[in-house]
């Protein structure tokens, strides 16, 4: 990202929930996102390939695992073939190409890895990201980004049902439509959808930001439309130029979705310390 | 959880399907172990019905009382009442020492024969069709294709199945594809569960229509079934299927020339489609379209509610 400012940077800090954000901004060069102990040192320089066409899902993770551990900071992996769960469990920087589809559970569970995906990914793809980017040139899958915490996912195609559900950080962009119960509860961070979106959009979001570009099926529970500010258009621009992407009638005619906070029953207090008040 | 697969290769064109549908099948055994069915649609010869039934279970067959004098008996029994309606049998093929193949021509009431067979103690019609062979049983793909010699079926589309047993007994009698009896060629499989199918099944029941299992998803086929009877396109009636039943579904129909698909308002249950210009295919996973095309393909998820259908 090097010089772009992070949209927290920018002033966007309302999807923060009592408080407190938990939202986290991938940098590359970010030495606090890599705070695990047992992080093997990779150079980006270092570049490695393999074909996984007749390799098993373990053995395939496994492969990327060794090249990590002998300082491989660019791994390309050649016929993914959409075969399950793969490029799971990375807590380490690194560039990571898969040239194919991957199927379902793929890049789950990652925390700091720039991953490039030339095909599809099936469902669930990044579900429970903490930080990262993650880039896929085609269409994914229901539950794209399930969960997830933090960093970049984007699909530059068309996605599934229940796209974002439970999101609780980073940012997800769509460059197609999406399906139905997109944003389900969501609770921090921003989605961007480019194209249109089903059936229930945002339902029982507690927080976060969803930005529409095309049109909207019908609204879930609790979303509500909002004013689009200059800061909102100034943070769309520069997010969607870093991915060579752009809003089909352009960012003015977007629509920017929050939470209306009817459903809100919360307390400040919690219950013990209600007690002590009382 | 299941696994369901669909194939169709446009234009009328022909493909070694039964070796296509058992490769796609097999990629998806880790979604179901327990069974597995085919619905293979081959050219078939005008006039000629062919005849898939069985006369037991693959289980009676380990421990089932004299199984082996009654399933000759049972197989007797199915051949005196075809020749009582006045079907002439043609051909007859011993798939296993308890499903059977055969081809047969009849003009009268097909209903009626059917029925008249399926009277029959243990005997079940798997299906009966001119394109249609219904094949299932208990194993994965490879296991069942192997035993009923699927390899080298040439025919235009195909549906099938991996079941993962959820709501009924495993047994050839709980497995899909599900025959939508008694139409000819049609044909059903399901990912999923239904929860309003004791109501709809009891209504059903009561205007005439035959449950053999109590497997939910059998609900799908007889309605469909149902509503074809009552002059809808299979469009329709599975549009209708939308609306109408309850739960949670992914289902592929196939009739003698055409293929479709059906999610629910959901998108609960999970279908990749692949299309291009000669060949459509759909399945739960990528992984079983890539078993036939190792290359890389753009598939995409249809989306909840969606209603597709091609034609051969």
């Amino acid at each position: 990202m090097g010089s772009v400012t992070t949209s927290h940077d920018m002033g966007l800090h309302e999807e923060q929930l009592a408080g407190r954000t938990q939202q986290r901004f991938f940098s590359a060069t970010e030495e606090e996102n890599f705070t695990y102990p047992w992080a093997y040192e990779v150079d980006f320089e270092k570049s490695a390939e393999f074909d996984a066409a007749d390799l098993e899902i373990a053995e395939i993770n496994i492969a990327i695992r060794d090249l990590m551990k002998s300082g491989h900071g660019t791994i390309t992996v050649k016929n993914p073939r959409a075969k399950h769960s793969l490029g799971v469990g990375i807590l380490n920087r690194l560039n990571l190409n898969f040239e194919g589809s991957l199927g379902y559970f793929g890049c789950g569970l990652i925390d700091g890895p720039n991953i490039h995906i030339s095909g599809r990914v099936g469902w669930s793809c990044a579900e429970n990201m903490m930080a990262g980017k993650v880039v896929i040139e085609k269409n994914a899958g229901s539950l794209f980004g399930a969960a997830i915490r933090g960093g970049d996912l984007v699909c530059k195609g068309q996605a599934g049902a229940r796209v974002g559900i439970d999101q609780k950080g980073g940012t997800i962009i769509v460059g197609d439509s999406v399906g139905a119960f997109t944003g389900f509860m969501m609770q921090r961070g921003r989605m961007i959808i480019l194209g249109d979106a089903g059936d229930n959009l945002g339902d029982s979001m507690y927080d976060g930001t969803i930005y529409v570009g095309g049109k909207i099926a019908s609204l879930g529970v609790d979303c509500v439309e909002t004013e689009m500010t200059d800061l909102d258009k100034r943070y769309l621009e520069g997010k969607l130029s870093q991915y060579d992407m752009s809003a089909p009638n352009g960012i003015d005619s977007m629509i920017k979705l929050t939470s209306g906070k009817q459903l809100w029953n919360y307390d400040n207090l919690e219950p013990t310390e209600k007690k002590l008040v009382l | 959880m299941c696994g369901i697969a669909g194939l169709i290769w446009k234009g009328g064109v022909t493909s070694d399907i039964g070796t296509e549908m058992t490769q796609m099948l097999q990629a998806l055994k880790h979604r179901g172990p327990d069974s597995t069915g085919f619905a293979l649609y081959g050219k078939g010869d005008e006039g000629v019905h062919v005849l898939r039934f069985k006369v037991a279970e693959q289980e009676e067959m380990k421990t089932g009382f004299d199984i082996h004098r009654l399933v000759v008996e049972r197989k007797a029994a199915v051949d005196a009442r075809l020749a009582e309606m006045g079907a002439e049998v043609i051909e007859t093929e011993d798939a296993t020492e308890y499903a059977f193949r055969y081809h047969f021509k009849f003009d009268g009431d097909l209903k009626r024969l059917i029925d008249f067979i399926e009277d029959l103690d243990g005997v079940e019609i798997l299906s009966v069709g001119k394109a249609l062979e219904l094949i299932k049983d208990l194993g994965d793909a490879t296991v069942v294709s192997d035993q009923y010699g699927l390899k080298g079926f040439i025919g235009t589309h195909a549906i099938g199945h991996t079941r993962m047993a959820t709501e009924s007994d495993v047994d050839i009698r709980s497995a899909h594809p599900y025959w939508a009896y008694p139409f000819n060629d049609v044909s059903v499989v399901h990912n999923g569960q239904l929860t309003n199918y004791w109501t709809m099944r009891r209504d059903l029941e009561r205007r005439g229509h035959r449950f053999m299992s109590n497997c939910d998803s059998e609900l799908i086929a007889v309605y469909i079934a149902d509503q074809i009877d009552r002059g809808d396109e299979l469009e329709g009636a599975m549009q209708r299927t939308i609306d109408v039943i309850d739960g949670v579904f992914t289902y592929l129909v196939a009739t003698g020339n055409q293929l479709g698909m059906a999610k629910d308002v959901m998108g609960a249950k999970p279908m990749v489609l692949y299309e291009s210009d000669e060949f459509v295919g759909l399945a739960s996973e990528e992984v079983a379209i890539r078993s036939i095309f190792p290359r890389e393909i753009d598939t995409w998820d249809p989306y909840q509610g969606e209603v597709k259908v091609w034609a051969a």
